[in-house]
């Protein structure tokens, strides 16, 4: 008889970590202890922790092991499962929460720690709990209740009142209301109607859906299905990135469960009513994220979108209606199914309902997956569950959305993130990723960063997009190198407002947010690197320059061994009190590398 | 899957095996698992507590899990059972068999087996 459940991540940011050796070392160990038949080994999705991999939970006590190695699993096996001593060494605890300090660590449970405290797992709330492989781990836990809920008492106008009454907006950035979406696909006639799920996650540092599907893959399957009845489609796509192995793996084994199960496939729950699933991958091109794109992608045909109307609703895949959501809207379906749209509409604020997953990145304590009420302060989500910035730094900004939104300065940072507040202050919600920036980044150089990503990825299909974003890339260049004067400033801001106005579809519409909004509220750099001639946070490298200070350098040669130029060459100046002479830098060959600095321990070299 | 109780039927049946991860019950059961205790056979008790309590239907109220060393090394195995708002009552000295007592009286009867507790041996 199973008396205690180990829990191993086996997310991508764990399994990257190791989080595969340490399950076969499990096994090895729980065989060795003769506790194969009273302990069970889950691998499960991601629990959100991921800066802290690989991530072990153990039950009934609840125990939180975080960077367990493979080294530590005999020691846990013995103790904590045979003895059941926990191995407090390994217990994660985080610094800020007092609670989590003064608990022993047989109290401590993962709802205290500051990570877990402020977040609402709705999306989230099977990812680390059941096994993503197991079908009967996710009826255990209500799945495909709403299905059976649907199919058996519901008419499909019923189940789209319910999904529009809950105020849901769809999660992939644009924040269209998902209700009407459905509504307005469900009353046209057509011989073939689609469903088609974008999990063609693309912007740098999001990882939300992937954690979904690699988590929780049935509950896309479930809100696809409910979602195929009511709109009356009965074929649907999942269109996911070839780039996400595992979950790719999880959700086609997932599907097959499904079908065995006839949870997929004809007259399901003797209802009549038949719904077929597959998934189709994508190569990885940014543009395909845009719903147009993919459906023409999805049809075999290169990834390029096309302009709207006619809608999707209308005339989507194949010519035919289709409903397109994102992954994490999905997921919301068959909790407000079960729940009610009043139980979801009373989370939220008043436009926005219900939860958002962020996907925290950048320069912060707890890289990671979180899930929040909409209407949380940023402040919160970094300070408080992301447990601030590194090494004592101060933070300076936050990107949302990526290479399409915006970023909110850290004098903004208790704006209460939702749609319409982000918007007012010129960001946008996107799809989730959070990219925390601290006094060290440069903010022109970010928007160059993500400016480079579109021109890369622009399909170019239209003009304003294809020329244009190259056109503005090459005045940021031009300004950290500090060739740019203030009217290169001017015309950034002309050539993006054009751009917007003028692109066929959301890539190129929202390419030129990143340098809108640092124009907005980090003028000053711009100004600093055109006419002060300096990157204020010494990044551009075209900007700064290395010297070494005569008088502080006692002559150990070691910044010019490190020097991969030869720019570092030793003087006839030998400052009192040392004994050899010291070094300088000829800056016409030195290419920035800072490899001086870091190997200078006299603190000698500085960077202006 | 043809109807609603199929569903409900492979539900039922897993729920008490993932029940485990909702954490502690409103009951909890703990077993002195240190070294005096697994001496003294305090393996197949817990074993037995978890098995019955499964049987008997109370996986969601009640959670058993192993601890150290209790401190009474000479009356292990010794059994704790632990709810909010009443005294914590200690069995000792526990076998399977009293363990089954326990599951169906107390557990389940919410009544002390007064007999094998540490007063009640004395």
């Amino acid at each position: 008889m199973i008396r205690s459940h180990v829990l191993i991540c086996g997310g991508t940011g764990c399994t990257s970590s190791g989080s595969l050796t340490l399950q076969k070392a499990f096994n090895e160990n729980i065989e060795a202890f003769g506790l194969a038949e009273e302990v069970k080994l889950v691998q499960t999705g991601c629990f959100g922790l991921c800066a802290l991999g690989p991530i072990v939970i153990i039950y009934p006590d609840g125990t939180f092991y975080s960077r367990v190695t493979a080294d530590d699993v005999k020691e846990i096996v013995e103790e904590h499962l045979l003895k059941g001593r926990i191995v407090e060494r390994l217990v994660y605890r985080d610094e800020v929460a007092d609670e989590t300090v003064k608990k022993a660590a047989s109290e401590l449970s993962l709802s205290d720690t500051n990570f877990y405290k402020s977040q609402k797992r709705i999306v989230l709330r099977n990812c680390g709990v059941i096994n993503p492989d197991d079908i009967e781990e996710y009826i255990a836990m209500d799945g495909y209740a709403a299905l059976g809920k649907v199919l058996t008492e519901m008419t499909p106008e019923e189940v789209i009142k319910v999904v529009s009454d809950s105020g849901l907006r769809g999660r992939g950035g644009g924040g269209f209301p998902t209700g009407r979406k459905w509504a307005l696909c469900a009353p046209n006639k057509a011989p073939q109607k689609y469903v088609v799920c974008n999990a063609d996650e693309g912007d740098p540092g999001a990882f939300m859906d992937r954690s979904i599907l690699e988590g929780d893959p049935h509950c896309i399957i479930e809100a696809m299905t409910i979602c195929g009845y009511s709109v009356g489609a009965t074929k649907g796509y999942v269109y996911v990135r070839a780039e996400y192995p595992i979950a790719v793996t999880r959700l086609q084994h997932a599907i097959d469960q499904a079908k065995e199960y006839g949870l997929l496939g004809k007259n399901i729950f003797g209802s009549g009513f038949d719904f077929d699933l597959e998934i189709k991958l994508g190569a990885g091109a940014f543009v395909c994220g845009e719903e147009t794109a993919l459906m023409t992608s999805i049809e075999g045909n290169r990834g390029e979108p096309r302009p709207r109307p006619p809608y999707p609703a209308v005339k989507g895949l194949f010519n035919s209606p289709t409903v397109e959501n994102n992954v994490e809207t999905f997921a919301n379906i068959p909790q407000i199914i079960l729940n009610g749209a009043e139980w979801f509409s009373s989370m939220g604020t008043e436009k926005s309902k219900g939860t958002k997953v962020f996907a925290l990145g950048g320069k912060i304590q707890h890289t990671g997956l979180v899930e929040i009420p909409m209407g949380v302060t940023l402040d919160t989500i970094i300070n408080e569950i992301g447990g601030g910035i590194p090494n004592g730094k101060k933070f300076k900004a936050a990107q949302t959305g990526g290479p399409s939104g915006g970023c909110i300065p850290a004098s903004l940072i208790n704006t209460e993130v939702d749609y319409d507040n982000l918007v007012s202050i010129g960001c946008m919600m996107g799809s989730g990723g959070l990219i925390v920036m601290d006094e060290d980044n440069c903010m022109v150089d970010m928007a160059k960063f993500f400016l480079e990503f579109t021109v890369d990825e622009s399909c170019g299909k239209c003009t304003p997009c294809r020329v244009g974003t190259k056109r503005l890339l090459e005045l940021l260049d031009k300004i950290t190198q500090g060739n740019g004067t203030l009217e290169d400033i001017d015309r950034l801001e002309e050539l993006c407002n054009y751009i917007k106005q003028n692109s066929l579809c959301g890539l190129g519409q929202t390419a030129p947010n990143p340098v809108l909004a640092t124009l907005k509220f980090f003028r000053d750099e711009y100004i600093a690197h055109v006419v002060d001639k300096v990157c204020p946070a010494g990044v551009c490298k075209g900007l700064i320059n290395y010297s070494i200070d005569k008088d502080k350098c006692i002559g150990c040669g070691k910044c010019a061994k490190n020097c991969p130029a030869d720019a570092i060459t030793r003087t006839d100046y030998i400052a009192p009190g040392h004994k050899l002479a010291s070094f300088t830098i000829d800056t016409s060959k030195c290419v920035k590398c800072g490899a001086c600095v870091a190997g200078c321990k006299f603190d000698a070299i500085s960077k202006k | 899957m043809k109807s609603l109780a199929e569903l409900q039927a492979i539900k039922d049946r897993m729920k008490s095996k993932v029940a485990l991860r909702e954490g502690y019950g409103e009951i909890r059961v703990v077993v002195g698992m240190a070294t005096c205790g697994i001496a003294a056979g305090a393996r197949p008790v817990l074993n037995t507590l978890v098995e019955e309590v499964n049987n008997a239907g109370l996986y969601e109220k009640v959670s058993v899990s192993q601890t150290g060393c209790i401190g009474f090394c000479q009356l292990e195995p010794i059994v704790e059972v632990i709810e909010a708002g009443k005294e914590k009552v200690t069995y000792v000295k526990m076998t399977p068999e009293k363990a089954k007592e326990v599951v169906e009286k107390h557990l389940k009867g919410g009544k002390v087996v007064t007999e094998y507790t540490v007063a009640g041996a004395n």
